[in-house]
């Protein structure tokens, strides 16, 4: 085992255990800031493997926006800061065994087929920006153009959905159904204070 | 470098992936599950590039379109989760159960908007 193994190795222990901690811990904060100890570790795998432009395209969207995403969802969703129940144990032990299966299925066909290949990393091509770019830009053009409209749509589905289409009703429902709806609005807010 | 190394990582990153999507209760937490087999899938594509040596980059490159894709999707999955916990009031998996929009919550958007201060009705759980 040579020193890039080493490191690989270390790297991929560090990503598998942050990862590990980000299913299971008990408090769901802690998961996504586990998350982005995971990813990091993994953009450190494709640095080993001769990804540069990936690297930094890992640690800008998915340790940046992505868990950042995550924790404003979490916020918005009030999710508590303290320890919750998790699943039951029964689930627990469902998922543990399908989790087993599909680890055993995966590492017995990748192992088994290409496990004993190498890889030459003295003659692979460092994936640079200007070697990305060019190959992006000679036979990846179409793919390219046809996710720059996806991400359009993604970004136009996420606005009309999280818009709130009822802003001009509360005023109207206020001057309309003010006498009618003021038993039950009463009601609510004696509710809402007892809390 | 053995490229056993990198598949043993992406298949016990995506099997923890598995678990997660199989036992965590918070929709978010589900997506961050998600994240964890996508990053699986591609430590596979990048590991397969650089053992291919290719010109054309396709692993480096599919790598890339995933990332897009996963940004494109955790932005609309947490865009659902948090309409579905306005509607309903949680995010709790075990609680929607129901497709219909018949909420046995009464209009939480509308506390949400006229009274800030008593918008804490639901308790939430991971």
């Amino acid at each position: 085992m040579n020193l890039v193994e080493l490191a690989f190795v270390l790297l991929g222990a560090l990503a598998l255990g942050a990862g590990a901690l980000a299913v299971t811990t008990a408090r769901v904060v802690h998961a996504a800031l586990w998350l982005a100890a995971s990813l990091a570790a993994v953009a450190g795998c494709f640095l080993l493997l001769a990804a540069e432009l990936l690297v930094w395209i890992q640690v800008l969207i998915y340790v940046g926006a992505v868990v950042v995403l995550v924790l404003f969802a979490l916020m918005l969703t009030r999710a508590p800061t303290g320890p919750v129940p998790g699943a039951p144990r029964a689930r627990l032990i469902v998922a543990g065994v399908v989790a087993a299966a599909t680890a055993a299925v995966l590492l017995g066909t990748l192992l088994g087929t290409l496990g004993g290949e190498r890889i030459d990393l003295d003659s692979t091509r460092v994936g640079t920006a200007s070697e990305m770019g060019g190959a992006l830009f000679s036979g990846w053009v179409l793919p390219f153009e046809a996710l720059s409209v996806l991400l359009l749509a993604a970004l136009i589905g996420a606005i009309a959905l999280t818009r709130r289409l009822t802003a001009p009703a509360p005023s109207r429902r206020r001057s309309e159904e003010q006498p009618a709806d003021a038993a039950g609005s009463t009601a609510g807010h004696e509710e809402g204070s007892g809390r | 470098m053995s490229l056993a190394f990198p598949l043993a990582v992406s298949a016990l990153l995506f099997s923890i992936g598995v678990f997660g999507v199989l036992a965590r209760r918070n929709a978010v937490l589900l997506l961050v599950s998600v994240e964890l087999m996508l990053n699986a899938a591609n430590i596979n594509l990048v590991a397969f590039d650089a053992w291919w040596a290719d010109a054309l980059h396709a692993g480096q490159v599919l790598t890339l379109f995933v990332i897009t894709i996963a940004a494109a999707e955790i932005g609309i999955g947490l865009a659902i989760v948090l309409l579905v916990f306005r509607a309903r009031g949680s995010s709790d998996l075990d609680d929607l159960g129901i497709l219909d929009e018949r909420a046995d919550v009464p209009e939480p958007i509308e506390a949400d908007i006229e009274a800030p201060a008593a918008i804490e009705p639901h308790e939430v759980r991971a």
